[in-house]
């Protein structure tokens, strides 16, 4: 009983993952990069899953470490690295990097945490814009192959989930779940909160660099497009879905960035049922925040209230009533 | 070398030192420390970290061009200012945050996120990316001569204006039965109401007391950043609230030590460090915000609490 719902828990995710991989294939090229586009996200809000979710512990940035990616890559495609390599090295350096970031930060824990790593993420930004010796300034990597496509981005996000999955069944996440219900009484038993949020946060970089390397593979991007933006963005899919569970955050990924492709085709015009539904442009924003907004007023713990997936039991009650007839 | 070092240094202190840089520092610090008390008050009384505040000075920086581009009076357009901020702000308090108020933080500070987009793509289909221009009160740009050296208007303007605005505030919070309703509510929101605090009441004074600050902090921002864009103001907000934390955020006077510092210390590094280094700027003040945050992560103006933090 205890594995088959454990089973129904990595599954769900991963089923949907597939499906949405599955359907991308059968649209058209044009709006195949929509499902591209929202697999990547799975992959980096699932990675900063695994370090907040588990932790309870709101850092703003995991994205600091796709913003280290792309100096890396232009070194790297000119070196011609194979696609699965480079993959990897990517995940090297955003668990690395992540670790030695962690290594003092993770002795902060709630708002003085958040600011912290958020102080990371401005100075790496900074650093990589002007300091032209390590970082590539303002241009964009052009020179990057675009090799991920629809089952590298699909093959990716269950990957990421899978990790994710095995880390929070396994002794270590488990133990970080138990200081973030209750820290006085995770240390009583002998849990170190520092080194279990210090693994937590590498893990959840190494994910993290891995995700920023489909993404720089999958559209040419500068360093500002790691920044702000793509830091609040999969913040709030995390938490939209239900921030304490690996279901809601792949449900919240695919739901906002599955909203936003729908409203990105309505502000080019598009025929709904007959009809054309054509959006000024710029209103995707507009609408997508209201709703984020709204989401929270509705469903303040996420879509899934934060639970795993679980399939509907049958109440007793009910069995009984089968069993009388 | 490191004569080269050194010589740099000490150009470094004599900037540093400069009466004008120190004076320009110190009204930066007042406009920065008055969003921290507009940030550390709501806080205080309602747990929540508003992300969007700094949108509601882009929203009276707005106002002020639209009433300059009409060639309205300044003072017509100070009063838009207000009015449209104290507008946004009791809107924001009823839709977003009175419902979200039993919620933890994070969700408070996600929902401040959306409020904050929203706001932000709202004024980029209305006004476009370039933004308007607010120019009716740059001539206080222009230096005054003191002894021999050029103050610019703006920075005691600043200073007085910052002055005068916690004095009122002072009195609000100590003289006044709403200000005892709101430091009771900051101290323990849950006894507070036992006691007959009126929570709707105390949160919506709060949010309004920080928006009419919010109005004073966008003239003053808009007559040193006369152009004013979607993002007006996101860069300060996102220092102040880092300053606040710096400082303490769960009380209000070392939340605006917080955010009065990192204005001033933003101030003196942007007006000593050589040009060719003063794009680095965010990268020296987000690393002396870590450095403090290791060193005192409960704040620098606070006393250390108990080892595990129980919230």
């Amino acid at each position: 009983m205890r594995v088959r719902r454990a089973a129904v828990e990595l599954l769900a995710p991963a089923a949907l993952v597939v499906a949405t991989g599955v359907l991308g294939a059968f649209v058209s090229q044009a709006n195949e990069i929509y499902f591209v586009q929202s697999l990547i996200y799975v992959s980096t809000v699932v990675a900063l899953y695994v370090f907040v979710g588990n932790s309870g512990v709101l850092s703003v940035p995991e994205q600091e470490k796709p913003a280290t990616m792309p100096y890396l890559f232009d070194f790297l495609s000119s070196t011609t690295v194979g696609n699965v390599p480079s993959l990897l090295i990517a995940a090297a350096v955003g668990g690395v990097f992540a670790f030695l970031v962690g290594l003092p930060l993770m002795r902060l824990s709630g708002l003085a945490a958040g600011i912290a790593t958020f102080a990371v993420l401005g100075i790496t930004n900074n650093l990589l814009r002007y300091y032209e010796k390590i970082g590539p300034g303002l241009n964009t990597f052009s020179s990057v192959p675009e090799t991920t496509d629809l089952l590298q981005a699909t093959a990716g996000a269950v990957i990421v989930i899978a990790v994710a999955f095995a880390y929070q069944r396994s002794r270590l996440g488990r133990q970080l779940r138990a200081t973030r219900e209750d820290p006085a009484a995770a240390r009583a038993v002998g849990v170190s909160i520092y080194r279990q949020r210090l693994a937590a946060f590498a893990l959840s970089g190494f994910l993290a660099g891995f995700a920023g390397g489909l993404y720089i593979h999958f559209i040419p991007i500068n360093v500002d497009a790691v920044y702000l933006d793509l830091t609040f963005i999969t913040l709030a899919m995390l938490v939209i879905g239900g921030a304490t569970s690996l279901w809601g955050a792949v449900v919240g990924a695919l739901f906002v960035s599955g909203l936003d492709s729908v409203l990105a085709e309505m502000e080019d015009g598009m025929t709904l049922l007959g009809r054309t539904v054509d959006l000024p442009s710029g209103s995707r924003i507009v609408v997508v925040s209201a709703l984020m907004a709204l989401v929270l007023l509705l469903r303040p713990s996420g879509l899934t209230g934060g639970r795993e997936f679980s399939l509907p039991r049958v109440p007793a009650r009910r069995l009984r009533a089968a069993e009388a007839k | 070398m490191s004569a080269l070092v050194a010589s740099g240094l000490t150009d470094f202190l004599r900037d540093a030192v400069d009466l004008q840089v120190q004076v320009d520092a110190i009204g930066l610090g007042a406009v920065y420390a008055l969003m921290a008390v507009g940030i550390g008050l709501v806080f205080g009384v309602m747990r929540l970290v508003n992300f969007a505040y700094g949108q509601l000075i882009m929203a009276g920086a707005f106002a002020l061009a639209f009433a300059a581009e009409r060639d309205w009076p300044v003072w017509v357009g100070i009063l838009l200012c207000f009015a449209v901020v104290l507008a946004l702000s009791l809107a924001m308090e009823r839709v977003v945050f009175r419902p979200l108020r039993t919620q933890s933080a994070a969700v408070m500070l996600i929902a401040t996120f959306a409020v904050s987009f929203l706001l932000q793509s709202i004024a980029l289909l209305w006004f476009g990316p370039l933004g308007k221009t607010a120019t009716s009160l740059v001539e206080l740009n222009r230096p005054v001569s003191v002894g021999d050296v050029e103050i610019r208007k703006i920075s005691i303007v600043a200073i007085l204006t910052a002055a005068v605005c916690l004095a009122l505030l002072v009195l609000l919070l100590n003289r006044t039965s709403i200000g005892l309703h709101m430091r009771a509510a900051a101290l323990d929101f849950t006894t507070a109401r036992l006691l007959g605090v009126r929570a709707n009441l105390v949160s919506a004074v709060a949010v309004l007391v920080a928006g009419a600050l919010a109005a004073v902090v966008a003239v003053m921002l808009t007559v040193q950043f006369p152009t004013v864009t979607p993002t007006f103001a996101l860069q300060e907000t996102i220092l102040v609230l880092a300053g606040v934390v710096v400082g303490g955020m769960t009380r209000l006077v070392p939340a605006t030590l917080g955010g009065f510092l990192i204005g001033y210390a933003s101030g003196v590094l942007g007006g000593a460090l050589p040009s060719a280094q003063s794009q680095y700027l965010p990268s020296f003040l987000f690393g002396l915000v870590i450095l403090v945050l290791l060193l005192r992560p409960d704040g620098l103006f606070t006393r250390r609490r108990g080892l595990v933090e129980r919230v």
